[in-house]
C-alpha cells in the first residue's frame, strides 16, 4: 500500500468516529489514550441506540416478538464473536463485563477448585493488574503460589526462564498477548506449546491485543482468552471469555441465578448447557450487541491492515522521540504493538501529560496499572504513553513529537 | 504554547522545580511528615524544627512532579519563621485558591499566588496540595 493511498483510507476510517472530530482546550483533539480505551465509530453508536428504540426486551425468555428480537442479536452478536476469534464454536463465547471479570472467573471456577498448597500459577512481569490480583486471591485462598516469568531490559518474555519456572506445580499459566505498558507482543503460540507439554493450561489476557494484533484462539492454542470490548472500538460494561469447551464444561458455574438454570427446586437446580450456564442474570445485551457491530467494524478494516498501519504510527513516533536528547523509550521490544512509553529526564510524566493535553494531545502517565513493571524499569511514577490506534495519522504523530519538544523547551 | 499552560507552568513554578528552595534534609528538625499520591507514587518528607509554636526552620525532600515540588519549594519559603497560627491559616487560603470554593487568591499568599490556575485542572490538584497535607498534621498537633 503506497503511502497517499493509505492517508485516504486512513481519512475514511476517521470520519467514522464523531469524537474524532472534538476540539479540546481549542485545538483539533489528537487522541493517542487508545491502549485506556478505544473511540466507538457511529456504527457502534447507532446498534446500540437502535437496540434501545426498536427492540428493547430481555433475552431468552419471553414468547414475545421483541424479545426473539433481542434473542436473536445477542446471539448473533456472539456469532461475531465467535468468527472474529476463530474459535470452534460460539458455546466457547462467554459474555462478561470485561477482561477483569474474565480472568476472575477463571480464577475461581477453573483454578480455585483445582488447586492445593503448595501448587503454582505462573505470570509474567509485565502484567496489568487484572492478570495479577485474581491469582494472589485465589492462592490466598488455596495455599498455592504465585511465580514470574522475569522479561529484559528490552521488556520481552524471558522463555528460557519460563521453561525452568514450568514445574510439576505449574497448574496454569496466565500472560498478557502485549503488554499495556510496553506494547511487547508475547509469542502466545510458544508460550501455549511449552505448558501443554507439560499438560499446563494457559490462560491469555488479549485486553490489549484485541484490536491491534490477528487473534486466532486455534493457532495461539490457548486455553481461556479474555478481553475488553471498548478497547476494541465497542462500549464499556462488555468483555469476552473464551474458553475451550473441555475445561467450560467442566467448570462449575462462578455467579448464579436467573437466566445460567434449566430448572430450580429447593432440592435440586439443574444448570443451562454452555455458554449460559456462565452468564446469570440480565446481561449486558446492548453492549453485546454493540461488541457485535464493533468486531465487523474491523473485521471490515482487517487486522492486517490495522497492525501495518500502527507499526508505521510506532516507527514514526519512535523516530520523532528518539531524536529528542534526554528522552528515552522504555520497551524497546523486538516485537512490539502501537505503544509508545517514555521518560524525559528532570521531568515528571503527570507534567508532560498536562502540557500535552492543553495541546489537545491526550495520552496517559503513571504507572498504567501495570506497577511491577514499572519497579522493573526503576519507574516509580511511571512513564508518560502514547498508544495508537488506526483512525491515528502520521501527522497527530508529528504534533504529538512537537508537543514533547516543547515541553523539554520549557522545562530546560 | 497554549495561555492555559503558560498559566500553570508559568516562569515562578519552572523556577522553583529547577531550583528548590529548602530542598534538604535538616539534621536537626523534631517534625518529620510525610505525603503520598499514590495515583502517581509522588512522594513528600516535610521536615519541620518546631519550638514553641515557631517554626524555625522547614525543608522538604522526595520524588514528585514540578506542580508538588514548586508548591512544597514555596510553601517552605512562606512559612519559614513564622508561627504555627499563621501557617494554619496561610494553608485555609492557599486550600480554597486551588479547591473549588470560587474564592479569588489572597494577596496574603504572596507567589503561592501562582497555583490560582491549578482549579483549572482538577487532576493536578492533588499534585499542589502534596507538602501542604503533609505539613498539615504538624499545624494540626501545634494548637
Amino acid at each position: 500500500m503506497r503511502t497517499a493511498d493509505t492517508g485516504t483510507l486512513v481519512a475514511r476510517w476517521r470520519r467514522a468516529f464523531p469524537v474524532l472530530r472534538s476540539r479540546v482546550h481549542g485545538k483539533p483533539l489528537v487522541y493517542l489514550d487508545n491502549a485506556a480505551t478505544t473511540q466507538k465509530p457511529q456504527a457502534v453508536i447507532d446498534a446500540v441506540s437502535r437496540f434501545y428504540a426498536e427492540d428493547n426486551a430481555n433475552v431468552h425468555r419471553g414468547v414475545h416478538a421483541l424479545s426473539q428480537r433481542a434473542t436473536d442479536a445477542f446471539e448473533a452478536a456472539r456469532a461475531r464473536v465467535q468468527v472474529f476469534l476463530h474459535a470452534a464454536a460460539a458455546a466457547e463465547i462467554i459474555f462478561v463485563r470485561g477482561a477483569t471479570e474474565a480472568i476472575n472467573l477463571v480464577a475461581q471456577s477453573f483454578a480455585r477448585p483445582l488447586l492445593v498448597p503448595g501448587d503454582e500459577i505462573l505470570v509474567s512481569a509485565m502484567e496489568h493488574h487484572s492478570n495479577i490480583v485474581p491469582w494472589q486471591q485465589v492462592c490466598r485462598q488455596s495455599g498455592a503460589v504465585l511465580k514470574v516469568v522475569p522479561i529484559n531490559e528490552a521488556g520481552e518474555f524471558q522463555f528460557s526462564d519460563y521453561e525452568r519456572l514450568l514445574s510439576a506445580r505449574t497448574r496454569l499459566v496466565a500472560v498478557t498477548h502485549v503488554s499495556n505498558a510496553l506494547g511487547s507482543v508475547t509469542d502466545i503460540a510458544r508460550v501455549s506449546g511449552l505448558a501443554h507439554a507439560r499438560g499446563i493450561p494457559v490462560l491469555v489476557d488479549g485486553a490489549q491485543a484485541i484490536a491491534h494484533v490477528p487473534v486466532d484462539v486455534r493457532a495461539l492454542d490457548c486455553d481461556f482468552y479474555a478481553f475488553s470490548g471498548h478497547k476494541c472500538f465497542g462500549p464499556t460494561g462488555i468483555g469476552v471469555l473464551y474458553g475451550k469447551r473441555e475445561h467450560l464444561e467442566a467448570m462449575p458455574p462462578w455467579q448464579s441465578g436467573g437466566d445460567m438454570v434449566r430448572s430450580v427446586s429447593f432440592d435440586a437446580t439443574e444448570y443451562m448447557p454452555l455458554p449460559h450456564r456462565f452468564e446469570a442474570g440480565t446481561p449486558d445485551i446492548a453492549g453485546a450487541i454493540g461488541l457485535g457491530a464493533a468486531v465487523d467494524f474491523v473485521s471490515a478494516i482487517g487486522l492486517e491492515a490495522i497492525s501495518a498501519h500502527e507499526q508505521r504510527l510506532l516507527d514514526h513516533a519512535r523516530a520523532g522521540i528518539g531524536r529528542i536528547s534526554g528522552v528515552r523509550i522504555v520497551g524497546t521490544a523486538r516485537y512490539k504493538a502501537g505503544i509508545l512509553s517514555f521518560v524525559m529526564d528532570g521531568v515528571h510524566p503527570h507534567d508532560i501529560g498536562s502540557i500535552l493535553d492543553r495541546e489537545g494531545i491526550a495520552i496517559r502517565t503513571g504507572h498504567h496499572c501495570a506497577m511491577p513493571a514499572m519497579q522493573h524499569f526503576g519507574l516509580p511514577s511511571g512513564t508518560a504513553r502514547a498508544s495508537f490506534a488506526f483512525y491515528n495519522t502520521l501527522e497527530e504523530v508529528e504534533r504529538f513529537v512537537d508537543g514533547v519538544c516543547r515541553v523539554q523547551g520549557m522545562f530546560r | 504554547m497554549t495561555r492555559e499552560v503558560n498559566d500553570l507552568y508559568r516562569r515562578i513554578v519552572l523556577e522553583h522545580c529547577k531550583r528548590p528552595r529548602n530542598f534538604r534534609v535538616p539534621p536537626d528538625a523534631n517534625h518529620k511528615t510525610c505525603s503520598d499520591n499514590p495515583l502517581c507514587g509522588d512522594h513528600i518528607d516535610v521536615y519541620v524544627r518546631l519550638e514553641q509554636g515557631a517554626i524555625l526552620d522547614i525543608a522538604f525532600a522526595g520524588e514528585s512532579c514540578a506542580i508538588a515540588k514548586a508548591s512544597a519549594s514555596l510553601m517552605t519559603e512562606a512559612m519559614m519563621g513564622r508561627d504555627t497560627a499563621h501557617g494554619r491559616g496561610l494553608l485555609q487560603k492557599f486550600e480554597q485558591m486551588v479547591g473549588a470554593s470560587g474564592a479569588g487568591p489572597d494577596p496574603e499568599l504572596g507567589e503561592l499566588r501562582a497555583f490560582a490556575d491549578v482549579r483549572d485542572f482538577p487532576a493536578r490538584v492533588q499534585c499542589a496540595m502534596l507538602a501542604w497535607d503533609a505539613l498539615r498534621t504538624v499545624l494540626q498537633a501545634e494548637t
